[in-house]
């Protein structure tokens, strides 16, 4: 019985300074240094209206748009997830060959890698930078726009797809 | 970023930082540790004893209870506490009991996912809880082992060496890495999830949470256990190459400055070199080995229009590059973490070998506290072997090993394999896992035997295709985890404890050393071939066979 009283002696000062003080230091410390990563890195309109995160990928469907990486819960961004295929399997070969209809690759022209498989979490927010040049013909066509300026949106390195799809309709608002 | 310069950082960080962290805990576990007055004031009347090894166990015992009756109840009436901003209902008996078990034991297997089923409450209040105090329960048995070896007549007292581990290590560790986070873009915020309006219009709830005090305890204590279902490849718990570093250095670092608190309190510095030495030799083994096999392209697009210059991407992350898949798949199934950077049921089939491996052997740095413990019983029968061998009497630390030692060696050794050979083949052979397998063959088998591997380990990373929320697996991966957790502890330290009672013999030239590299090899040579005898059958029916299967189409 001793041996309890004591365990729930520690317990106790151990839940007031690792459940209560610790989270409360850190969330703290990320309103002063870091306020806009530690409230998910929102994107919001002018009227205050959330667009999305930064770091969270979104379904997109449109030609006009950057498509993602596929998403095995469909960009749930409350229920995230792999596929957890096997991957030597069928399941994941048929999405293989979906995919590979959707874009239209050949083996001439074959399609980049990150585009055909889904990401961990299913929100991957990049694609590589092939990946988007990839889709620069699709998206000038359906913008009426030249194929340099959608690419004037990409930086160097991976490509935020949100970011980028923000840009473009900026291009396209001005034109 | 190059891989080479992630896989620098990472190790080189780690390795160098686990010298002074080493340091520290020895201090802090020493006889006249910092804040003792306190600790003593906070633990009352027993804070003051000093305990034999049998006695220590029971108040870790009695401590482990109180903690699982605590969150038992916290998981149990979720629905009715606070911090519950976006409703989270009551869960499962056998779910409660699962997640209880699991936190509680340092595993961090997860048959839920967190931002669906977990309030802020619970997840901070029970499962954030326990994150730190198992740990600290870990870390405070190896000290006590330390000083049996030492040859100290008690072992110290589990009321301070817990408080020790938990505020003078975990708390301010994982304020810094927490901080790192912070600053590397994680998120920490209590509001709710939020809605967004897409550019297409659609809407999407977005998850959040106070994500980085969460990860960075689950980083620091091998607790493994996600804020997210998806865990470290989750873009809120993952965003950014610098806390993909950090959070793989941290899940490394405390179980790596174990050896180095090990040697100082037995004294035996030289001898703590030799097994960290052994260690860092599995561990670029493994690793050699999962980057090896990762770099092959998804085998299932054979054939496709495809561009197969990048290896496979299937479930990894393009932020947190090529290397993080099979470097955190080793790195967290060494250490018994179990957080994941990649998808593991995704890895390709040989690549899977290297975290099966990691988990069957479980010694490579391992759990915080509990690997080097765990290396420790290897340690004993590699020199029971070598004496045998050569004709010597075997001894460690001056004290003879002899057959009561080797008896509860042998039974430490005999318990890992039998939970996950055991609890393989019944699943296997039954309803009760062949009807939640996600995959048919030889990959289907490899699901049910990770997952038995990860509860036996106290591990936690899954094949997360299998679908283990069910009562026999939630029950069956609980008893597991229990029985895996307290027997490895319970018995290294009854046989350093029947060490400490024998009278010490002298170290002669006649003396099997222990702290030259010659013993290194033949360490290796034991768990290598143990590990082998035990578990290549298996390997050859899931991983092995899978891998075959494929090469045959």
């Amino acid at each position: 019985m001793k041996l309890f009283i004591a365990s729930i002696r520690i317990l106790a000062a151990a839940f007031v300074v690792c459940c209560i003080a610790y989270p409360l230091a850190v969330w703290g410390f990320g309103r002063v240094v870091a306020p806009d990563s530690a409230e998910g890195r929102l994107i919001r309109t002018a009227d205050g209206t959330v667009v999305g995160s930064r770091l969270i990928a979104q379904a997109f469907a449109s030609p006009r748009y950057f498509w993602p990486r596929p998403s095995a819960v469909d960009y749930n961004a409350a229920g995230a997830g792999g596929s957890n295929l096997n991957p030597s399997g069928e399941k994941l070969r048929a999405r293989g060959e979906e995919i590979v209809a959707r874009y239209g690759a050949t083996p001439e022209r074959p399609l980049p890698a990150d585009l055909a498989t889904a990401s961990g979490a299913g929100l991957d927010p990049h694609i590589s930078r092939e990946a988007a040049d990839y889709q620069v013909e699709r998206i000038a066509a359906a913008r009426g726009l030249s194929p340099e300026q959608v690419r004037g949106v990409l930086g160097s390195g991976l490509v935020n797809v949100l970011e980028a799809n923000l840009a473009l309709d900026a291009i396209s608002s001005r034109e | 970023m190059s891989s080479t310069l992630v896989l620098l950082l990472t190790l080189g960080g780690a390795l160098v930082l686990s010298w002074p962290l080493g340091r520290w805990l020895a201090v802090v576990f020493s006889a006249t540790g910092p804040c003792d007055r306190i600790f003593q004031a906070t633990a009352g009347l027993l804070g003051r004893e000093d305990q034999t090894w049998s006695r220590y166990l029971l108040a870790m015992g009695s401590f482990n209870v109180l903690m699982f009756v605590i969150v038992a109840i916290i998981l149990g009436t979720q629905q009715a506490l606070p911090f519950n901003p976006d409703g989270k209902g009551p869960l499962t008996w056998d779910l409660i009991f699962n997640t209880t078990a699991s936190f509680v034991t340092n595993t961090n297997l997860q048959h839920y996912s967190g931002e669906v089923s977990m309030s802020y409450f619970s997840q901070l209040g029970a499962l954030m809880f326990m994150q730190f105090v198992s740990a600290a329960t870990g870390i405070a048995c190896l000290a006590a082992l330390a000083r049996a070896l030492a040859g100290a007549p008690t072992v110290g007292n589990f009321f301070i060496d817990v408080q020790r581990a938990t505020f003078l290590v975990l708390i301010p560790m994982s304020f810094i890495v927490a901080g790192l986070y912070v600053l590397g873009g994680m998120p920490m915020t209590f509001g709710g999830a939020v809605e967004a309006r897409t550019l297409e219009g659609a809407v999407q709830t977005i998850a959040r949470g106070p994500v980085a005090a969460f990860v960075a305890i689950k980083q620091l204590g091998t607790n493994g256990g996600g804020f997210f279902g998806p865990n470290s490849t989750h873009p809120f718990e993952n965003p950014s190459m610098l806390t993909n570093i950090v959070s793989m250095i941290a899940l490394v670092i405390i179980p790596m400055a174990c050896v180095w608190m090990f040697g100082r309190i037995t004294g035996r510095m030289r001898h703590a070199a030799v097994v960290f030495g052994v260690m860092l030799v599995l561990l670029a083994g493994k690793l050699s080995w999962s980057v090896w096999h990762e770099s092959a392209p998804t085998p299932a697009f054979n054939g496709l229009p495809i561009a197969a210059d990048v290896g496979n991407l299937e479930g990894k992350e393009l932020r947190l590059g090529a290397l993080t898949g099979p470097l955190w798949a080793v790195l967290t199934t060494s250490t018994s973490n179990g957080s994941v950077g990649a998808m593991h049921d995704s890895l390709n089939p040989l690549t899977g070998l290297a975290p099966l491996t990691g988990m069957w052997l479980n010694e490579t740095f391992g759990g915080v506290g509990v690997g080097m413990i765990n290396m420790f019983v290897y340690i004993i029968v590699a020199v029971f072997l070598a004496g045998m061998m050569i004709g010597r009497t075997p001894e460690y630390c001056g004290k003879r090993v002899e057959t009561r030692e080797m008896l509860l060696a042998s039974a430490t050794l005999f318990f890992h394999p039998l939970f996950i050979l055991g609890g393989t083949a019944i699943f296997a052979a039954t309803h009760w896992g062949a009807g939640t397998i996600s995959n048919a063959g030889p990959h289907g088998f490899s699901q049910i035997l990770y997952e038995f591997s990860s509860a036996a380990a106290n591990n936690g990373s899954g094949f997360e295709g299998l679908g283990d929320n069910t009562v026999p697996w939630n029950v069956a991966t609980s008893l597991v985890m229990l029985l895996a957790r307290y027997i490895p502890i319970a018995l290294p330290l009854a046989i350093a404890g029947s060490l400490a009672r024998k009278p010490r013999v002298a170290e002669t030239a006649g003396t099997l050393p222990v702290d030259v590299p010659t013993f290194g090899v033949m360490l290796l040579g034991v768990i290598v071939l143990l590990g082998a005898l035990t578990f290549l059958p298996a390997a050859l029916l899931g991983p092995v066979a899978d891998h075959l299967v494929n090469l045959s189409r």
